[in-house]
């Protein structure tokens, strides 16, 4: 398989075609932007549009209003936010550090092919696996604890229990960090070995050429990555949901239980309202992401 | 002193990453009565709930995957040969639907679900696969289509697609029978990817009310069976993880074949 981890090369410069042949041509990219107009979009529509109407139709702003002040859903932001920001900035730095190692292996090493592959299948599946992976390792009668307690540390002794905020940090890292590796692997594979060997020739350290030549370099491309793992956290919920069934405020839940009417009857639209505010967030994240995005390109290879 | 931060991070991912696989794997062959089998992975077989869950998913996977290649290898193969400039927007693009919360996107598709009528909402909304397949699509485009590209950057695309033009292919049959099969193993593995996120995901079915998905009733089995939950959705993970494998190593062997 072509992994997930080689980086795309540069694409041919597209041959001068006249204006109205490239017209048609655009064309054939037309059912692609239209699914995504229609799938994506649609759905979004209907958020924002219910986020603005109460139960009766009516324009209102309540909604957005009761969602941006009722302590409840302040605390859900709250949660939330922290909660994607340690683990993004946990997994981005984890991310990179095993992107690297293995980029240090052979390419057609076992090594690879099994990170490679476990990024793929691990970012992806999330959600339920993961989360009764972590009750049976961590949770009271999993066998990490039990190990740990047989070692002397008793982790509920201590207070710590799965279904809190830093048991969902603990699982979420788990499907950041093969995130990051997917990322981050064709910004680090862009580290060409001459700027390595310059530095090396004018005396420079492992330690300086990191600090001076490629970290600079990376920067970009690792902020825009960060974000990307901030985002995913941010939507993600499936795990949240199978490990602790709802009992940690988060924004995902709040929208989730005011859909189902399990507060309120009549919170629907709230509940749209409050997914209008994640998609603002979202949309902040992209914003700095592109940008980020067109300063990374200025070293790539293409 | 390079090896040695190597072994350090490549230890602790181990540690980090196996152990909760090795505890579900203890914790599925626990038995009821104490000591180990694998009674709970039988239970797929003696539950029809779990079976037909199964086979509902397993539908929507195979669409999916369908929906999700049609729409991909043309654009994906398009964009290189013809708008390589529109490369990084459609890279941007791929990165809505990662960041896009599932439970928003449940959000609006429940309000379409519950407030409009007529027949294409009716058609839409008529079964979990009808319902739940477009939307999965949506979810599963960003890594197909980054492997896919990927695969695309891996072959002389440009020469292949132009020497079958030139012995009189049409756009088409140039694809199917010259470029797809070039980069099969790409296509391959976005098919597994889409596997894993549909034996995965359980808010947009959850919200949309449709239970006989798989993922769906293996957490409600575990209500009542922890251990069949954990035994089965390991199983899952497993497979699809062995199946992507078995694919990168397929390909790589008959590349190297002249």
């Amino acid at each position: 398989m072509t992994s997930l981890l080689d980086t795309p090369t540069a694409a041919p410069d597209a041959p001068a075609a006249r204006p109205e042949r490239r017209w048609r041509a655009a064309l054939g990219l037309l059912p692609f932007a239209l699914y995504f107009l229609v799938f994506l979009g649609g759905p979004l529509y209907f958020v924002i549009s219910g986020a603005f109407t109460d139960a009766d139709g009516r324009p209102t702003l309540g909604n957005l209003v009761a969602s941006l002040t009722s302590p409840q859903y302040l605390l859900a932001f709250r949660q939330s936010l922290l909660l994607s920001a340690v683990t993004a900035v946990i997994g981005a730095v984890f991310g990179t550090f095993l992107a690297q190692a293995v980029l240090t292996a052979r390419p057609r090493s076992p090594l690879r092919r099994i990170v490679s592959t476990a990024s793929g299948v691990l970012a992806y599946f999330g959600g339920v696996p993961l989360a009764f992976a972590f009750i049976a390792a961590l949770g009271q009668t999993g066998l990490a604890t039990a190990w740990l307690r047989s070692a002397g540390l008793d982790l509920y002794a201590s207070g710590f229990r799965i279904d809190s905020l830093t048991g969902l940090a603990l699982t979420y890292v788990y499907f950041q960090i093969p995130l990051m590796v997917i990322l981050i692997t064709p910004a680090l594979e862009g580290l060409l070995p001459q700027w390595r060997e310059a530095a090396e020739n004018l005396g420079a350290t492992a330690w300086s050429y990191w600090r001076l030549v490629a970290l600079p370099v990376l920067a970009p491309a690792f902020a825009g990555a960060t974000l990307v793992l901030f985002g995913n956290a941010f939507a993600a919920y499936a795990t949240a949901l199978a490990l602790t069934s709802g009992s940690i405020p988060l924004v995902p839940t709040a929208i989730a239980s005011a859909l189902s009417g399990n507060v309120l009857v009549g919170q629907a639209n709230v509940g749209l309202a409050l997914g209008l505010d994640m998609v603002v967030v979202i949309g902040i994240v992209m914003v700095a992401y592109l940008w980020l995005q067109r300063r990374a390109a200025r070293w790539s290879r293409r | 002193m390079r090896r040695r931060w190597r072994v350090v991070v490549l230890a602790l991912a181990a540690l980090y990453f196996l152990v909760p696989l090795i505890a579900s794997a203890e914790f599925s062959l626990r038995s009821p009565g104490g000591g180990h089998g694998v009674a709970n992975y039988t239970r797929i077989a003696e539950d029809p709930v779990l079976l037909s869950a199964l086979l509902t998913s397993l539908r929507i996977a195979v669409l999916t995957a369908v929906v999700v290649l049609l729409l991909v290898v043309p654009t994906a193969v398009w964009v290189r040969l013809r708008f390589p400039s529109l490369a990084a927007v459609l890279e941007s693009a791929t990165i809505l639907p990662i960041v896009i919360p599932p439970v928003v996107m449940a959000a609006g598709i429940a309000f379409v679900q519950a407030n409009l009528g007529g027949p294409v909402f009716r058609a839409l909304f008529d079964s979990s696969t009808s319902a739940l397949t477009p939307f999965y699509v949506i979810l599963a485009l960003p890594f197909a289509y980054r492997a896919v590209d990927n695969g695309l950057a891996a072959i002389p695309l440009r020469t292949l697609v132009e020497a079958a033009r030139n012995l009189g292919a049409g756009m088409t049959t140039a694809l199917v029978r010259v470029v797809l099969p070039a980069i099969r193993s790409a296509v391959l593995g976005a098919a597994f990817l889409t596997l894993a996120l549909v034996l995965g995901e359980i808010v947009i079915a959850r919200i949309l009310l449709y239970t006989d998905t798989f993922p769906i009733a293996v957490v409600e089995v575990g209500r009542s069976a922890a251990g069949v939950s954990v035994a089965l959705s390991l199983a899952s993970l497993l497979l699809t993880w062995v199946l992507l494998l078995a694919v990168s190593f397929v390909g790589t062997r008959r590349r190297r074949t002249p």
